[in-house]
């Protein structure tokens, strides 16, 4: 009941979100939603909220399927927010494949967006030089990049803690100065590409109800949702299994992990390679929903950024990833007078929140792997 | 008691630039005893644990484990074979839970392919519901108040309590050898008691287990072993029971200096 509530309650937030369009009513509502926060804490609203959720995750599940299918529906006609909406899922699936590297397995990715654009990339050529079916592009861009980072594996392995990041800058750093002279790929003015088709059917032709008007986003909306949906379901059956557990002792404490037999670097191998899968799994879905891409659209910066959603929706803790996304992307794109500033205050943002809050604003839990074993 | 060993240690050297921290080391391990450790702190009794379980690699020397040669042996390879180890000062992943951190220590048994754990979830559960039996019958004879708090995170937990996870990781994996680091260090002397009682215990419940116990307790040496080696600089200089060990001239040098 209460889960209910809530639920119908952040919908109708985040609908009013979306909705906002004067700089004061955006300022209003991050004001509420900061208050109502501080409120549920100190009233405990938000441990009833947690246990309910830890009772019944089926439900929580569905409400917030629930929540996103509505608020799909209700931005039925707006291209704009239907395409922010996409990001939020995209950046957030490609941030499931961070957690996997960095919150389980300990190995830094500072090249998250560089592995997104090569989904996308990939997918331009493919899907603009070949046959493919496109469900397919997807996955095999999701395959290449993960092949083309395992060229990191070597050097990443090699090195610990802050070299292997450093590592991994580099590797994002190149990866968009090769395509920015790289005139194969389009150079600076990068590549486009073509809309997705599904079984024959192109998505960017739309849906055609008769007296509603409905955006050609919708469909890619829902795909997105799906995607993420799946990659969703998979990252939470890889932390309640022993691959989740391996990461988390191999993450914490490697010399005891080498006495008990794990292979240290098979775990960083299968976490890393795993994390860019999805990472170019949405990059390559983002590609075609914005029909372009360029070399800009992967700097370090959005690297950055997608780090900052992991850290900010708690390290390790998935659920956390959806409402870090809707902040750190579409917060920026409401408040315009902060657009100039806005990685200014990421940077600020991240450090108050390591500084004050460092498991971030949604804590990952304690793993259980099947429900019936709680505690009672 | 067979006489037959299971461990030769020979002429086992290590140093570490210019320190010699195990020197020219020869000692044996029997099947099925529990042998005391002993020697003044840094006398390269931990360092031997290192190099055992693959750590460390020994300068020169071997060591024959059942036979073969452990040095040059992966820590992993080491641990398939059979030994088990607790950590001086506690290694346990503090934010994962009791049974996550005892439950690791049967890895080897474990299916961890990638396929299996992610899509064949039915079958997960069914192996990790057998696990979960397997580790409330560990504790059963080791903690029964443990088996209520099982999935709450380690750093809960007090002391001792996490020392008995520490040895019940090891024991997950139903090793041939069990090598235990000064488990009383931090421990008052009814709780090292508690924790050696308990580690008879289960010894008693499997025969074939070896034990190499460090320790500085002496009074736990005495209950709880059946011969000791003792260290000093890296070399032995005493082997014998406890009543041998204790009367021994070098072994009373080593811990209280030269006679005025």
């Amino acid at each position: 009941m209460s889960l209910t509530v809530a639920a119908v309650a952040m919908t109708l937030y985040v609908w009013m979100f979306l909705h906002a369009e004067s700089q004061a009513a955006v300022a209003v509502l991050v004001v509420l939603a900061a208050s109502a926060v501080f409120a549920s804490r100190k009233l405990g609203a938000t441990r009833v909220m947690a246990a309910a959720v830890a009772q019944r995750p089926g439900l929580a599940r569905a409400l917030s399927l629930a929540g996103a299918l509505v608020l799909i529906a209700a931005f039925h006609d707006s291209h704009f927010v239907l395409l922010m909406l996409c990001a939020v899922l995209l950046y957030a699936t490609a941030c499931l494949g961070l957690t996997v590297q960095f919150g389980y397995s300990g190995v830094a990715n500072f090249a998250g967006a560089a592995f997104f654009g090569i989904g996308s990339y990939a997918t331009a050529i493919m899907a603009a030089h070949t046959q493919i079916p496109h469900v397919l592009v997807i996955v095999l861009s999701g395959l290449i990049a993960a092949v083309i980072g395992s060229v990191l594996i070597t050097p990443v392995l090699r090195t610990r803690g802050h070299y292997a990041a450093l590592v991994t800058i580099a590797f994002g750093i190149l990866f968009k100065t090769f395509i920015e002279v790289n005139d194969v790929l389009g150079g600076p003015q990068g590549l486009q590409v073509p809309g997705m088709k599904l079984f024959g059917v192109s998505l960017n032709d739309g849906i055609e109800i008769p007296g509603v008007e409905i955006s050609f986003y919708v469909p890619y909306v829902l795909l997105s949702l799906l995607v993420f949906g799946l990659v969703y379901a998979l990252v939470s059956a890889l932390e309640r299994s022993w691959v989740g557990l391996s990461m988390d002792v191999v993450r914490t404490d490697e010399t005891a992990a080498s006495t008990f037999g794990l292979h240290i670097a098979r775990w960083k191998v299968v976490a890393f390679t795993t994390g860019n899968f999805f990472a170019g799994i949405a990059g390559s879905l983002y590609g075609m929903i914005s029909g372009f891409v360029a070399p800009n659209n992967f700097t370090f910066s959005d690297s950055l950024l997608m780090l900052s959603i992991v850290i900010l929706g708690g390290l390790g803790n998935i659920a956390g990833l959806i409402p870090a996304a809707l902040i750190v992307l579409v917060l920026p794109e409401k408040l315009q007078f902060i657009q100039e500033y806005r990685f200014l205050l990421f940077a600020a943002m991240v450090i108050v929140i390591l500084l004050f809050r460092p498991q971030g604003l949604l804590p990952r839990k304690t793993r259980i792997f099947f429900r019936e074993e709680a505690p009672k | 008691m067979s006489h037959v060993n299971l461990i030769d240690v020979e002429n086992l050297t290590m140093r570490f630039g210019g320190l010699t921290a195990l020197d020219e080391l020869n000692m044996s391990v029997r099947e099925g005893e529990i042998l005391g450790l002993l020697g003044p702190n840094g006398s390269g009794k931990t360092t031997f644990f290192n190099v055992m379980t693959g750590l460390y690699k020994a300068t020169s020397g071997r060591i024959s484990y059942a036979g073969e040669n452990v040095i040059g042996k992966t820590p992993q390879a080491i641990y398939r074979s059979g030994v088990a180890r607790t950590f001086q000062r506690s290694r346990l992943s503090l934010s994962l839970t009791v049974f996550d951190n005892i439950v690791i220590g049967d890895y080897q048994h474990m299916q961890h392919g990638l396929l299996f754990n992610l899509l064949r979830r039915k079958a997960f559960r069914a192996e990790y519901e057998q696990y979960v039996e397997k580790v409330r019958d560990l504790l059963r004879i080791f903690s029964p108040p443990l088996m209520d708090r099982l999935f709450e995170p380690v750093e809960t937990f007090t002391m001792i309590d996490r020392r008995r996870i520490e040895v019940c990781r090891a024991l997950m994996s139903q090793p041939r050898l069990l090598l235990l680091d000064e488990p009383s260090a931090g421990m008052t002397h009814d709780e090292t008691d508690e924790l050696m009682q308990d580690i008879l215990q289960v010894r008693g419940k499997m025969s074939q287990l070896s034990v190499v116990l460090i320790e500085h307790e002496m009074n736990v040496i005495e209950r709880v072993t059946e011969r000791c080696v003792v260290l000093n600089y890296g070399r032995k200089i005493a082997e014998g029971t406890y009543a041998e060990i204790t009367a021994d001239a070098d072994v009373q040098t080593a811990y209280l200096g030269e006679a005025a």
